[in-house]
């Protein structure tokens, strides 16, 4: 048997890797090379060897002081808020019958269902800047405001907005993941838990349910990193421009589409998207450190 | 008997005990609602009250006009509204079938079976996972054009076809199949693609109908194809349809708001309706079919 040559993974891998090298691998491939050229989509790339790097850590102002700080601070909120949240809510929804729990779960799902820009549309009306919107009205009503606020053109105020309007669609794959993991749990491990000595839900969810659905712990962990890292859309869409009022609400994402749609610096670009796999990379690589299998 | 308390998972009737539960999760779901009942509402409601001011949650007079409008309006280069949605249905359909299959069939391999590279190419699409699509525009566009993509009807299904967080999920879901079961069924003498069929597919049916959702909401809200890639009306999606309606409206085209609104229902709408066919497979338990 095992000196027989085994074509079965050729046969179940080649249709998924014909289409990854060709449309994913490929072009990653010839981003990172763009990287290091300077490349304006018009004339062909030339090569500048690391100067993207250098002038991104060295020059960028905007880069370092609002760009990154934004990015990391969005991330560790969001990425972290957002996992726990779906867990406790896939969590609670396993503890009630399914038909209450299907109709809940769908509306709970739902935000991430509607794609996020057309999402933004009624939160813009929630915070539109005049007392019409919202917000204002009701706390002009209440007396807690004199005025309304510019919720949306504030650099106080968008970046918590961002979070807020992102942490409530966040339910999204890593929820669902998690919830099919909880059901699967088979009831009798919990029975053998009490048998052994647990006494509360507490315990129980700390010693059973987390360890026993760790494959969806784990993909929930990573796709809240790689979600949170590639979010970008929401304060340009919230705000209505890019780069957003004194780059409040500026992310990653947002300064690479500044540079490569608008400044059409695909060369600096590619560089600050292959800063942003490399900082991607490593947060993931702490998720699956604390939930990755051990081996 | 309160020790028993934590065996009530998956419950089959409602306890007094799980009002806390109820607590928690109503109110959330109430204001997770608001923007889907805003949708709704948005799409039935006549000019004057689009344009109300202040603006109106609910809608008072409701009418189908902006439905009339949208499905009686073709645009400048005379292409219905029908055409587009008959191709994004065509390449949703497409993609979402063999994205399933094609990501089921490499989770397969890449958990169960031993070779070399095997850990190396779960790595790098793990990697790839973490890619941000901006950042591929342009080598991609090239990439495209060299294979004579452009003004394709491929070039909608081909390029979404791999999904690296589809293989990732139904990976780690067929790692919790316990090799016993696969052993088993080689001693009875079935051949892989036996295995694939008769064990694998049933046990991993989780994992594939959140596939299937995900790659739905990807491909169904995709405008990116047909913005880059296609230039023949024809052959473009009802998303970027909808889009181009979104930007008449910024503009002073009054009608364009009310179909716009009418769009987004019919836009929300296949998204919730796959929802609610493959939720129980997403939330169906594996303790039923035979894995512990």
């Amino acid at each position: 048997m095992k000196n027989k040559k085994d074509f079965a993974p050729l046969f179940f891998l080649s249709p998924y890797l014909l289409f990854f090298i060709t449309f994913i691998i490929i072009p990653v491939g010839a981003a990172i090379l763009l990287s290091f050229t300077y490349f304006n989509a018009i004339e062909s790339p030339s090569f500048v060897g690391l100067s993207n790097y250098v002038s991104l850590i060295t020059q960028d102002e905007v880069f370092m002081q609002k760009v990154l700080p934004n990015t990391l601070t969005f991330a560790l909120i969001v990425g972290p808020g957002g996992y726990i949240l779906s867990f406790i809510l896939a969590w609670a929804l396993a503890q009630i019958p399914k038909r209450a729990r299907t109709i809940l779960a769908l509306i709970i799902y739902s935000p991430s269902m509607t794609a996020g820009v057309a999402m933004s549309v009624v939160w813009m009306i929630i915070f539109s800047g005049d007392q019409t919107g919202y917000l204002n009205s009701l706390l002009i009503t209440l007396g807690i405001l004199v005025e309304p606020i510019q919720w949306l053109q504030s650099p106080d105020y968008l970046m918590k907005i961002m979070i807020f309007v992102t942490l409530w669609g966040s339910m999204g794959v890593g929820f669902l993941a998690m919830l099919s993991g909880v059901l699967n749990i088979n009831s009798e491990v919990y029975e053998a838990g009490y048998i052994d000595g647990i006494r509360n839900r507490f315990q129980e969810v700390i010693y059973i349910t987390i360890p026993s659905m760790r494959p969806q712990m784990l993909f929930g962990a990573v796709m809240a990193v790689v979600g949170t890292f590639q979010a970008g859309a929401i304060g340009v869409a919230l705000s209505g421009a890019n780069p957003t009022p004194q780059y409040a609400g500026q992310l990653m994402v947002n300064h690479i589409e500044d540079y490569g749609f608008i400044r059409y610096e695909m060369g600096y670009a590619a560089a600050v998207s292959v800063v942003l796999l490399l900082i991607v990379y490593i947060f993931s690589k702490v998720a699956w450190k604390l939930f990755g299998e051990k081996d | 008997m309160s020790a028993f308390q934590g065996t009530k998972m998956n419950p089959t009737k409602f306890h007094k005990s799980q009002f806390k539960f109820y607590a928690l999760l109503i109110p959330l779901a109430v204001f997770m609602a608001l923007p889907i009942v805003y949708i709704i509402f948005h799409a039935f409601k006549p000019i004057d009250e689009l344009f109300a001011y202040p603006p109106r949650f609910f809608v008072q007079k409701p009418t189908l006009q902006n439905f009339k409008d949208l499905f009686t309006q073709t645009n400048s280069t005379g292409v219905p509204m029908i055409r587009y949605l008959f191709n994004s249905i065509i390449v949703t359909i497409t993609v979402v079938v063999l994205t399933v299959l094609i990501s089921t069939m490499a989770g397969y391999a890449l958990s169960k079976k031993e070779f070399k590279l095997k850990k190396a190419i779960f790595e790098i699409n793990t990697l790839a996972l973490m890619f941000v699509p901006a950042a591929v525009a342009i080598p991609r566009y090239l990439l495209i054009e060299k294979l004579g993509l452009i003004n394709t009807f491929w070039v909608h299904i081909f390029p979404l076809l791999a999904m690296p967080i589809g293989l990732f999920l139904v990976k780690q879901f067929i790692d919790q199949i316990p090799n016993e079961l696969i052993e088993a069924a080689k001693m009875d003498g079935a051949s892989d693609f036996q295995i694939f069929i008769r064990i694998i597919v049933p046990l991993v049916k989780p994992a594939m109908a959140t596939i299937a959702i995900l790659s739905f909401q990807l491909v169904w809200n995709s405008v990116e194809s047909s913005t880059l890639y296609v230039n023949d009306e024809g052959l473009k999606t009802f998303a970027f349809y909808m889009s181009t309606l979104a930007s008449q409206a910024t503009g002073n085209n009054v009608a364009g708001q009310g179909m716009a609104a009418a769009a987004s229902l019919i836009m929300f709408l296949p998204n919730l309706i796959i929802f609610i066919i493959l939720q129980s497979k997403v939330m169906n338990t594996m303790a039923h079919s035979g894995i512990k």
